[in-house]
């Protein structure tokens, strides 16, 4: 093992992984964080916790993820080289690990254009495939980017997103493949509702045999309403949601639409269970937190393992 | 070329307005070539300034001089001349070219006429973009030609993220997805091999990063 995460341990014993995700508040409410960690509970195998997510401010990750650890809980690091230089997120590693965080996501992250401080200097000091390389030189060679030795190397597992309905498609599992040579452990997608497209890429990335070198977890997101399919079909970049999702979700009375939103995602979980190089799911139900335990349930990803 | 614009009217009166007699400074190369800040543009913003004024009931004496280079001392050096003549000087040069004067004429304030913009190209007639952002280490070698740290939003060097959306850029569809573009071109000229090498974190010394650069060259320094 290259790490004690509980992800890498679930992956090694040949299980599906579940994870989900919190966003930390707008504001200095710890209370938030547990609550929302609270619900998780049992369900999940580990929880992302946002950075400044959509580019609008919000509690540190890292301040959130140590919350969640010590209501023995297991949170996933997440960040962006958007709001710092290699300095800081590599001093932000080394912190994380000091509280037991053994997790990580590495992304690029949402451009400032998105959020509420579109004034901000962006900093792109690395681009998400640098910052896996570097998470990796920290665990492997217990080195930091610049070259010097860590006393006491952060040990991550490392994560690192992949959106397979981005343009162009035919890069698609090259990037990947990319993500891997530089050293991730495991993969969360966008959410996934165009589930051919999805399998069509699988399929690309089995053919290269990339998926016996990384652990895929499609993304899962329950659609709340009709128009929210409508929104994320046409507002979101890089995001794909087929018509027949928008027709069925606007097909059923709007008191029925959020039920059969969890019904699509499930249906979605046990269809990708059974395609080759899935490992899991990541289950992101925004500001609906509540409804991942009937997910998970409800998809037969219960009991989670206990190591 | 550095590509500028003119600043609003209303700014530039700002910095006139105390005063009764500018000289006011254009240049011959990269803010002609865009229209910005050449012997036309100096023309065109000397009327202007004149007739605002007059309508405020104030008379302006403007002296009309467009440079070889106001990035060039020995261009600059020929506005001795005017210089006694002038309250300000008013100089429709880039950044450079401003402070070319500052440097060179301590005595007399001088003001930006324009809002310098970045090192671009033309388009196509009266559209200019930018490319190149000068980081001192060029990769346009590896990337056929187009340049992501300048022309991603992200200056992302392992392109396209996850945002690329037929072409264009998640921040703006008016935006091109660079990224595309270098895909298109590899593909183009049978380089689709060199895509999945990655590219390393950048040594930013050698831009802006580095703190304010400068070039010596020992074979022509003085």
């Amino acid at each position: 093992m290259k790490t004690e995460s509980n992800i890498e341990k679930i992956l090694a014993s040949g299980q599906l992984v579940v994870t989900s995700e919190c966003g930390p508040p707008r504001g200095a409410v710890p209370e938030k964080v547990k609550e929302k960690a609270e619900m998780l509970r049992g369900y999940v195998d580990g929880i992302n916790v946002t950075d400044n997510q959509t580019a609008m401010v919000r509690m540190s990750s890292l301040a959130a993820c140590i919350i969640i650890k010590q209501m023995g809980l297991d949170p996933i690091l997440q960040m962006v080289t958007r709001d710092r230089n290699r300095l800081a997120m590599q001093s932000d590693i080394i912190g994380a690990y000091a509280h037991g965080i053994n997790t990580m996501l590495c992304l690029s992250g949402d451009h400032p254009h998105f959020g509420d401080h579109p004034m901000a200097a962006n900093v792109y000091d690395l681009d998400s495939i640098q910052f896996i390389q570097m998470v990796k030189k920290m665990r492997d060679e217990g080195k930091f980017q610049g070259g010097e030795d860590i006393d006491t190397p952060p040990k991550m597992f490392i994560g690192a997103a992949a959106n397979p309905f981005a343009d162009p498609f035919e890069l698609r599992v090259a990037r990947l493949a990319k993500k891997i040579k530089a050293g991730v452990d495991f993969i969360q997608t966008q959410c996934v509702y165009n589930l051919d497209k999805f399998e069509t890429w699988m399929k690309g990335v089995c053919d290269r045999g990339l998926h016996e070198k990384v652990a895929i977890l499609p993304g899962i997101t329950p659609m709340k309403t009709a128009g929210m399919a409508r929104y994320m079909k046409n507002k979101v970049p890089g995001m794909d949601v087929p018509d027949e999702l928008v027709k069925r979700m606007a097909g059923v009375p709007k008191e029925k639409q959020a039920e059969e939103g969890i019904k699509i995602s499930i249906e979605a979980i046990e269809r990708l269970k059974e395609v080759e190089g899935v490992r899991g799911f990541h289950i992101m139900a925004i500001e609906w937190e509540q409804k991942v335990p009937e997910i998970v349930e409800k998809a037969g990803l219960l009991p989670r393992p206990q190591f | 070329m550095i590509t500028a614009e003119r600043k609003p009217m209303e700014e530039i009166l700002e910095f006139v307005r105390p005063y009764s007699r500018i000289l006011l400074v254009g240049c011959n190369e990269c803010v002609t070539v865009c229209a910005a800040g050449g012997r036309k543009e100096v023309g065109i913003l000397s009327a202007g300034l004149q007739m605002a004024l007059m309508k405020e009931g104030k008379t302006l004496d403007v002296k009309e001089v467009t440079l070889e280079r106001q990035c060039d001392p020995e261009y600059v050096e020929e506005l001795v001349t005017y210089i006694d003549q002038a309250d300000i000087i008013l100089s429709m040069a880039c950044g450079c070219g401003v402070q070319e004067i500052a440097r060179r004429y301590k005595e007399k304030p001088v003001y930006p006429a324009l809002n310098t913009k970045f090192m671009g190209a033309s388009e196509r007639q009266g559209i200019w973009a930018e490319r190149c952002q000068g980081c001192g280490d060029c990769l346009l070698g590896i990337t056929g030609g187009i340049c992501p740290i300048a022309r991603c939003s992200k200056r992302i060097m392992n392109g396209p993220c996850g945002g690329s959306t037929q072409g264009k850029c998640e921040i703006s569809s008016d935006v091109d997805c660079v990224w595309q573009l270098i895909w298109d071109r590899l593909k183009a000229l049978g380089m689709e091999n060199r895509y999945e090498d990655i590219m390393a974190a950048k040594d930013w010394r050698s831009s802006r990063d580095g703190g304010p650069r400068k070039i010596i060259r020992e074979d022509l320094a003085e």
